[in-house]
């Protein structure tokens, strides 16, 4: 079974948890049998064992870089040794051309294309070869605008891409849907396969936390509340920062840490500074590694307050590195955690209510994490993996589902 | 002689705590009025449990006490589903009561507030079998001379303590690992007591009824008047068949289409076939039988579950905060003289509260077996004890040091 798997980024290039889900599952298919060819927008040295892994540049382009996060240029080097910027749209025109060139030399089974912006690829190499493609939606362009219309081309491309795909494979029920609501697909269409994690392939934590001063005042009976999160609207952070303050009237000894890059940077200092806890709150910008890990090892409660999270993987993460969570309802990651607290993104009052429980009872942090790792270790993608094995299959044989 | 069925049947309903937030703690003190159609509106829940299973349950019960002369029953009913009915729901109340009257129909003595003070506070729980006896001689003219602790929780202490506050009898869970190889099916001696009578709850034949009715893998299913007597008729080693359950198994946890309510209207035409086969209430086996052997129970048994221990209460870190913080304000509470705070500290202590937050079940993802009003045993814990702050609010608005 050959597979030709479109995707916009693997780790460490990764700006999120797509790059991470895309990983992760193409291990597990590997694992299964699955002949995986991986074509990327960008350049890259690095080796995927259990994958060949291509980069789709355009005619006469030398190389790609890939900077900052998802929606940054890209810089283009041209093999004259010209240098251009592209913008977000002109690398997707750029990579559909270039797959299209790619996969006419390539035998493959199934196309298999992972959000928006490698649908305009897909869509043209089923074109092409009449290939099943199968496209996976990690989010849809509603959630990304944190609820609202979004990108009137975004939502274009993913309503054609919706229609003509042979099946769609939506990360959750809350995602399956989005679909259909926003675009009138029959729910027949759309298999549920939830992402998951890899608990095995998780980095230890050592022996000293990198936030200092956190440490320092947890030593003196201060708590931490932590998120990690884009910094975007769809991330619902302002709700977070009006809880945090809520917070603060019931359990003045916390501290909320806020880890993650994006436009809402500056917003949400000026917020925090608005409502008077510019002093509890912290942000640090983007992190990587180990400042990334012991962002939620610090902390005593990790909040996910998403307007709308398709998937979510962080909660699992938290849970993985010792940490409960509270989680928004309207996430798919709620679909596989019951031992996590749940609240409606808008719901700031219960939001606070919750995080003040926490902080102020420990029993109820210790007995909500004992009950999440007991959950957790179960955790993998072998699940998923094995439903994806059967839908190729049933693909491949050319059976309309 | 003579074989009897004992059945025993326990009414309860308790004040669900309503979704109630920290910032609610010091200005709102009603814990129990949730809002029409939330999950935890107390009326509602009552209205529903009369319609379905009180009313039409006593209305049988009480056919069936007319029609058969052999026919008796105990019960046992708290004090908290006692004000509900008053409040809510007259209409069951007095069906209850059309019940007493007939002379058949015993009253089994408890705490009022079915809470678990036994384990906490001796002062406490004594007070609340108090209450309990006097809202029971008040509404039915009866004065308990059996008692059951909360959950059928029970040891050698709290036989000791009832063979001395001079009940004739005491029931309990009939579970092997503590019976050894007695039989449930005759009338028992709690060691180191005097007077008292243990009677243990058979229940393999209990379940079969009230868990077992209505499933279908079940290898005998259905389940009938006839083939239940016929099993009770077989059994040689005994005298008394002790069917203790929860009353909402008629019409609640097993629904009228099952056929719960034909299983109960035939079943002492079936039994009392025999001549020599009767009824009997708590009571009368205790006066009937000798106790043909002692009973050592140190350890509490309880009649949940497959551990039959206090774990579905008191087993995780949140539920044993709860109820030591809750019981950590006793004397503060009662000193306070506030009669409606005291009323809340009590209604606090029933142990529903604490089996909402039993994650036994529901942290291995299963939430289907999570039986509760709640969507998690953290948001139960949650509410609880934002309720305990605002008890202490109260209190240090009276002047105590919280």
């Amino acid at each position: 079974m050959k597979i030709l798997m479109l995707g916009w980024e693997l780790p460490p290039n990764n700006s999120g948890g797509l790059g991470v889900a895309c990983y992760q599952l193409c291990k597990a298919l590997a694992s299964r049998g699955a002949d995986i060819e991986f074509i990327l927008p960008y350049s890259t040295n690095e080796q995927y064992p259990f994958m060949k892994v291509t980069h789709a540049l355009p005619l006469h382009v030398e190389q790609v870089h890939k900077a900052g996060i998802a929606y940054d240029s890209y810089k283009y080097v041209y093999k004259d040794g010209r240098i251009e910027w592209l913008d977000i749209h002109g690398q997707q025109h750029g990579y559909e051309h270039a797959v299209a060139n790619l996969a006419s030399v390539s035998q493959f089974d199934v196309i298999h294309a992972h959000d928006w912006l490698t649908f305009r690829a897909a869509l043209r190499l089923k074109e092409q070869t009449g290939k099943p493609f199968i496209a996976h939606v990690h989010s849809i362009e509603r959630d990304r605008a944190g609820g609202h219309y979004g990108n009137p081309v975004v939502r274009e491309i993913e309503y054609m891409a919706l229609l003509v795909a042979d099946r769609i494979i939506a990360v959750s029920e809350h995602t399956k849907k989005m679909i259909i609501a926003d675009y009138h697909i029959p729910a027949h269409k759309i298999s549920v396969i939830h992402n998951s994690i890899d608990t095995e392939d998780v980095a230890p934590l050592d022996d000293h936390n990198a936030y200092h001063y956190l440490t320092e005042m947890k030593a003196r009976d201060w708590k931490v509340v932590a998120t990690i999160s884009r910094l975007t609207i769809q991330k619902g952070l302002m709700n977070f920062l009006r809880a945090a303050q809520l917070v603060s009237q019931k359990a003045p000894k916390t501290m909320f840490l806020i880890v993650g890059g994006g436009e809402q940077y500056h917003e949400l200092i000026e917020e925090s500074a608005a409502l008077g806890i510019a002093d509890k709150v912290v942000l640090t910008g983007f992190q990587r590694g180990k400042n990334w890990r012991d962002a939620y090892a610090i902390a005593d409660l990790f909040v996910m307050p998403s307007i709308s999270e398709p998937f979510g993987l962080t909660p699992l993460e938290a849970v993985g590195y010792g940490t409960p969570a509270l989680i928004s309802r309207q996430s798919g990651v709620a679909e596989v955690l019951s031992n996590c607290l749940k609240v409606n993104y808008w719901d700031i009052d219960g939001m606070a209510n919750q995080i003040a429980a926490v902080v102020n009872n420990p029993a109820l942090a210790t007995e909500l994490l004992s009950n999440a790792r007991r959950e957790y270790s179960r955790l993998s993608w072998d699940d998923a993996a094995t439903s994806l094995m059967s839908v190729y299959h049933r693909h491949r044989a050319g059976v309309a589902v | 002689m003579t074989k009897a069925i004992v059945l025993y049947l326990h009414v309860h309903q308790p004040y669900r705590i309503k979704p109630y937030s920290i910032f609610d703690a010091g200005i709102d003190h009603a814990y129990f009025d949730a809002s029409a159609g939330n999950r935890t509106n107390n009326q509602e829940i009552l209205h529903k449990v009369a319609a379905k299973s009180y009313i039409p349950t006593n209305r049988k019960l009480l056919e069936l006490l007319h029609t058969h002369p052999k026919f008796k029953l105990s019960m046992s009913i708290t004090g908290t589903v006692l004000e509900q009915l008053e409040k809510w729901s007259p209409e069951a109340l007095a069906s209850f009561k059309q019940l007493t009257d007939t002379g058949r129909v015993e009253i089994v003595g408890e705490t009022y507030h079915h809470s678990l003070a036994f384990f906490y506070s001796k002062s406490e729980f004594e007070a609340q079998v108090d209450m309990h006896r006097r809202k029971v001689d008040q509404l039915f003219g009866q004065r308990p001379t059996v008692f059951r602790n909360t959950e059928l929780a029970y040891n050698n202490d709290l036989a000791y303590w009832a063979d001395k506050a001079g009940y004739k009898g005491i029931l309990a869970e009939g579970w092997e690992a503590a019976l050894d190889w007695r039989s449930p099916n005759y009338v028992y001696m709690p060691t180191y007591t005097d007077n008292i009578r243990l009677l243990l709850k058979n229940y393999k034949l209990s379940d079969d009824i009230a868990f077992r009715f209505t499933n279908r893998e079940w290898s005998e299913w259905p389940l009938t008047a006839n083939k239940f007597s016929h099993w009770l008729s077989e059994t040689g080693d005994a005298t008394n068949f002790n069917l203790f359950m929860d009353y909402e198994t008629f019409g609640e946890h097993q629904w009228e289409e099952s056929g719960i309510f034909e299983f109960l209207e035939h079943l002492p035409n079936e039994w009392l076939a025999d001549p020599s086969h009767t009824f009997m209430t708590v009571s009368e086996a205790v006066d009937t039988y000798d106790p043909v052997d002692r009973v050592d129970m140190p350890e509490t048994v309880t009649w949940a579950d497959t551990e039959r221990d206090l774990t579905a209460w008191l087993g995780n870190p949140m539920q044993q905060q709860a109820i030591a913080a809750l019981y950590g304000m006793q004397d503060l509470v009662l000193r306070s003289g506030d009669l409606q705070l005291i009323d809340d500290w009590r209604k606090l202590q029933t142990s529903d509260h604490f089996y909402y937050m039993c994650t036994k079940w529901f942290s291995d993802g299963d939430v289907h077996a999570y039986f509760s009003p709640y969507e998690t045993p953290y948001e139960a814990y949650i509410n609880f004890i934002n309720a305990y702050h605002d008890v202490k609010y109260r209190l240090s608005k009276l002047g105590f040091e919280v």
